[in-house]
């Protein structure tokens, strides 16, 4: 129940901060609104028993994104023009679909049920069989490096390629007067 | 009831979360603010993955020593890992795209560049 209550708190302040960031005119505290709320993201993801994924959330979602966002900020706009023509259309879509995502959310296994189809398929697999297979007792880090290595090399590539598109759009600043 | 309310009360505040960055993405102009809300989009599905990994009483999933102890799924751990790690790569280059739109148009609110667009195409 404890628990409950203080992922309970931890949800609705994420609540909050979500409606802040929207309503916000400044940029720069849209920006760091979504950086508090990846730092409480990772506290809930402590609470739920995910604490590789929640020193990930911290430090590259809550740390490097802002700094990204900040660096991005000195060569843009401050303030967002408010131009309020299409709210009613986002209402109403957002609406829409978020009622039928809870309809089918009446489908999903109980969260913490031991029996739950997800903790039948590969889940005791793999927690049985880090330990013999690479000695190590993490086993997301057994998982991540080893039974789905290839994930993470897809992972690395995706991350290549995003940093050959930064450079290739932004470059090294000396070609762009050229072109003007 | 009350027993079954909680136990899917997650699921229903990841829904409301993800809507409320879709209402972002849909209803502002602004480039910076779209990219926002596509973040609390996607970290409302990292809270629904993590939710699903979950076992009632169990621990995070590194080994303790204990035969009798219960884990936590694993798998879904490392999907989100990597799906972070992306979503920052993804982030980087849509900044980069808003950083090269700026200097092309001046402007980062998407009904100018519209405007800018329909006037460069009338001419």
């Amino acid at each position: 129940m404890a628990e409950f209550l203080i992922n309970g708190f931890l949800i609705f302040l994420l609540a909050i901060i979500a409606v802040v960031a929207i309503r916000s005119i400044k940029i720069f505290s849209t920006v760091m609104l979504a950086g508090a709320y990846s730092l409480i993201c990772a506290i809930i993801f402590v609470s739920l028993d995910a604490v590789d994924v929640a020193f990930t959330e911290a430090a590259v979602g809550a740390g490097l994104s802002t700094v990204l966002y900040i660096a991005a900020m000195r060569h843009l706009p401050k303030r967002e023009k408010v131009v309020n023509d299409n709210t009613i259309f986002a209402l109403i879509v957002c609406f829409g679909v978020g009622c039928l995502l809870i309809w089918a959310s009446f489908d999903l296994p109980v969260i913490g049920d031991p029996m739950a189809p997800i903790h039948q398929h590969v889940g005791p697999y793999y927690i049985s069989n880090t330990k013999p297979d690479m000695g190590i007792p993490n086993l997301v880090t057994g998982v991540l490096a080893s039974y789905r290595g290839y994930d993470t090399l897809g992972e690395t590539v995706v991350i290549f390629t995003a940093g050959l598109g930064v450079l290739l759009l932004l470059g090294d600043g000396k070609n762009r007067d050229k072109n003007e | 009831m009350i027993h079954g309310i909680l136990g899917i009360w997650n699921y229903w505040i990841v829904i409301i979360l993800m809507m409320t960055g879709l209402f972002i993405v849909i209803s502002r102009h602004n480039l910076v603010k779209k990219m926002v809300g596509l973040t609390i989009f996607q970290t409302s599905v990292f809270l629904f993955y993590i939710s699903l990994g979950k076992v009632q009483g169990g621990t995070a999933p590194i080994l303790t020593g204990y035969k009798d102890s219960l884990y936590s799924n694993p798998l879904p751990h490392v999907l989100i890992l990597t799906a972070i790690v992306v979503g920052v790569a993804t982030t980087a280059l849509g900044l980069a795209l808003i950083l090269r739109i700026k200097s092309e148009y001046g402007t980062i609110e998407e009904n100018e560049i519209a405007e800018l667009n329909t006037e460069e195409n009338s001419k």
